[in-house]
């Protein structure tokens, strides 16, 4: 195995207009080899010689290298007028030679380095967002004709699909919600004692805490996780299917696949979000008597009695009805990302990266929305 | 020119308790072009994994040369599979890198060498596979048979000298496939390499196959090997013959099977 390299040279003989190249020791990726440029500096302008061969007697092991150096020494030697003869060349050259001829370049198919201007760099992202909105448009039409046709009972789906995604965005999701929402009602609870404990009002703390998260926290905390975990999903499923033509097997059976596909994880999204606000809520509130019970002198049922007082029946309606749009904007956008897709593996990772950054960001916006129109109307 | 390159000694293979294949036993000489074939679902494929390291046997060894595959540690099986290249069925190209950067990507792993010897080596291994100036596409932009091509050409980054084709033909219409056979045996012949192949395409197997091994997915044991022309031609196991000539081995007469298999070649 452990055979020791020649060292590798060229060595060039010049007899009247015949340039002999003869090639000296092993060639291989890992050896040391002689710059050819200093060879081809030898060759002059090529007006004195017409003719180039080889000599290969003293030529140990070779491989690919090798035929990268004599690639370039031919097509320099031809280019300069020199005709090369290869006949001397081991067969096995020869034949490999003969392979990377044999299929010539086509005309225009290598690509050049083009250098795009700023300028077009902002116009090309100016219209690529007009597109972006153009397919959203769209998409929420097609999906507006299949909430409609579920509604007069003529959507094509399986009821199983159905069920099959509530219980996945559902019960599935209730430990990483409980998780999420106890803490958050737990620093909501800590960040409110630093003030209110500053006048003796502990006590209130049952009220920032049930109002922020039956008002705020709850729906907005559930929307951010179910973005990541269903949203997310949502978007590499579909987009999996895309690239395994799932999609269009479908549409060759005759399903819609916006019906067959999207409507039973837009609506098991719809169904489930305010479920899991209202548990949100309760998390949060159950954090934050965690805090106060333990640490400021508040019993237990005090902090009840004062919750149940703080919280009104709208706080909790305003709550939830935030959540249920998210959960339409979360289905949305995981699904309309999922089936924009492309064909090929990176693709399904840039959709469900966009999907997840789409659906936050409309959130953020739609709850900005909601709480100014809430606050102009005094509710 | 017989000196064993590869052996399977006595290796079972098996997913958790069930035995896809048992007491295989053969020799890959150097210079074979080496075809496992066998019908769908008899663990041809499987068979590949565990010659290229995926999949650890249930019993027995691979050996590369005199050196045992699976007795060694990780860096030593990691140096052994080192000369081995591998065609996948559909190229297995990275799709978010372009043709140069795929076949780049072994290259400058296991080499010290510079930008620019990388980049003549790169656009030599794609002209030796005729894709000649499609350094900067992306696998998505071509077509199947040219994804073949760009993974072949990838397999061949590292001048192994041993390359595996899974199903080199599957998806490729006859005279790509035709192609692309020529194609592996130039490369056999000029590189000296060791072409081990799984397919049930018999064309490809009698035009290229030099030797080949039948796996059989009832007895879960391999029933013949040889040349493919001389199983033919001499076997006298209903399946292999029904295998190699299409099914036309439905009625009992042998040698008027053996006419039919013939005339198909």
């Amino acid at each position: 195995m452990a055979v020791d390299n020649r060292p590798s040279n060229i060595t060039v003989n010049y007899k009247a207009n015949l340039l002999e190249v003869d090639i000296i020791g092993d060639w291989l990726l890992d050896s040391q080899i002689p710059d050819l440029d200093l060879i081809l500096a030898q060759f002059g302008d090529g007006t004195q010689f017409n003719q180039l061969v080889f000599s290969t007697e003293s030529l140990g092991r070779w491989d690919s290298l090798l035929m990268t150096e004599l690639i370039k020494l031919i097509t320099y030697s031809e280019e300069k007028g020199i005709s090369v003869d290869t006949k001397t060349l081991p067969s096995g050259i020869q034949g490999l030679l003969g392979l990377v001829s044999a299929v010539p370049e086509r005309a225009g198919v290598r690509r050049q380095l083009i250098h795009i201007s700023w300028l077009e760099i902002v116009g090309n992202s100016g219209l690529r967002l007009q597109g972006d909105v153009n397919a959203l448009i769209v998409f929420i039409g097609n999906l507006t004709l299949s909430v409609s046709a579920f509604f007069r009972g003529k959507a094509h789906f399986r009821w199983v699909d159905l069920w099959r995604n509530i219980q996945d965005c559902g019960p599935s999701a209730l430990p990483i919600i409980t998780l999420i929402s106890l803490l958050v009602g737990l620093i909501l609870a800590f960040v409110g004692s630093v003030q209110l404990s500053l006048f003796g009002a502990q006590l209130y703390i049952a009220d920032l805490v049930g109002l922020g998260m039956s008002r705020e926290m709850g729906g907005l905390m559930t929307a951010v996780i179910m973005s990541g975990r269903t949203g997310a999903a949502y978007a590499a499923q579909l987009g999996t299917m895309q690239v395994n033509n799932e999609i269009d097997a479908l549409e060759t059976m005759g399903f819609d696949p916006m019906e067959f596909l999207v409507l039973p994880r837009v609506l098991a999204l719809i169904f489930v979000m305010p479920l899991l606000c209202l548990y949100a809520d309760l998390m949060g509130i159950i954090g934050g008597a965690l805090v106060t019970v333990n640490f400021f002198e508040v019993s237990l049922v005090e902090y009840i009695n004062r919750t149940i007082n703080a919280i009104h029946m709208l706080d909790l309606s305003v709550g939830v009805f935030k959540c249920a749009v998210f959960g339409v904007l979360i289905a949305l956008s995981g699904c309309m990302r999922g089936m924009q897709c492309g064909r090929s593996a990176s693709e399904v990772g840039d959709a469900t990266t966009s999907a997840v950054v789409t659906g936050i960001v409309f959130i953020v916006i739609a709850d900005s929305l909601m709480t100014i129109i809430c606050n102009r109307l005094g509710i | 020119m017989s000196s064993p390159c590869l052996s399977i000694k006595n290796m079972t293979m098996a997913y958790g308790n069930f035995i896809i294949q048992r007491d295989l036993d053969f020799t890959i000489n150097r210079g074979d072009i080496f075809v496992i074939m066998g019908a769908s679902g008899c663990g041809k494929s499987t068979l590949l994994m565990h010659l290229i390291g995926l999949h650890r046997p249930m019993s027995g060894d691979v050996f590369y040369g005199e050196e045992s595959l699976w007795q060694a540690d990780y860096k030593d099986r990691q140096r052994l599979l080192r000369q081995t290249g591998v065609l996948f069925q559909s190229g297995a190209l990275l799709s978010s890198m372009t043709l140069a950067e795929n076949v780049a990507l072994p290259l400058t792993e296991h080499t010290r060498l510079g930008a620019q010897r990388i980049r003549q080596l790169v656009s030599y291994k794609l002209a030796l596979v005729g894709l000649a100036g499609f350094e900067d596409y992306y696998p998505a932009e071509l077509s199947g048979g040219m994804q073949k091509r760009a993974g072949l050409a990838r397999a061949m980054a590292l001048d192994p000298k041993i390359l595996f084709f899974d199903e080199p033909s599957a998806g490729l219409d006859p005279v790509s496939a035709k192609l692309l056979d020529d194609l592996i045996r130039s490369l056999r012949d000029h590189l000296g390499a060791t072409i081990v192949i799984v397919t049930h395409e018999l064309a490809s197997i009698f035009a290229i196959g030099t030797y080949s091994v039948f796996l059989d997915m009832e007895t879960k044991t391999m029933i013949a090997s040889g040349p493919p022309k001389q199983l033919l031609a001499e076997s006298r196991d209903p399946k292999v013959l029904r295998f190699l000539t299409r099914g036309a081995s439905e009625s009992s007469n042998i040698s008027a099977i053996k006419r039919q298999g013939q005339e198909i070649l």
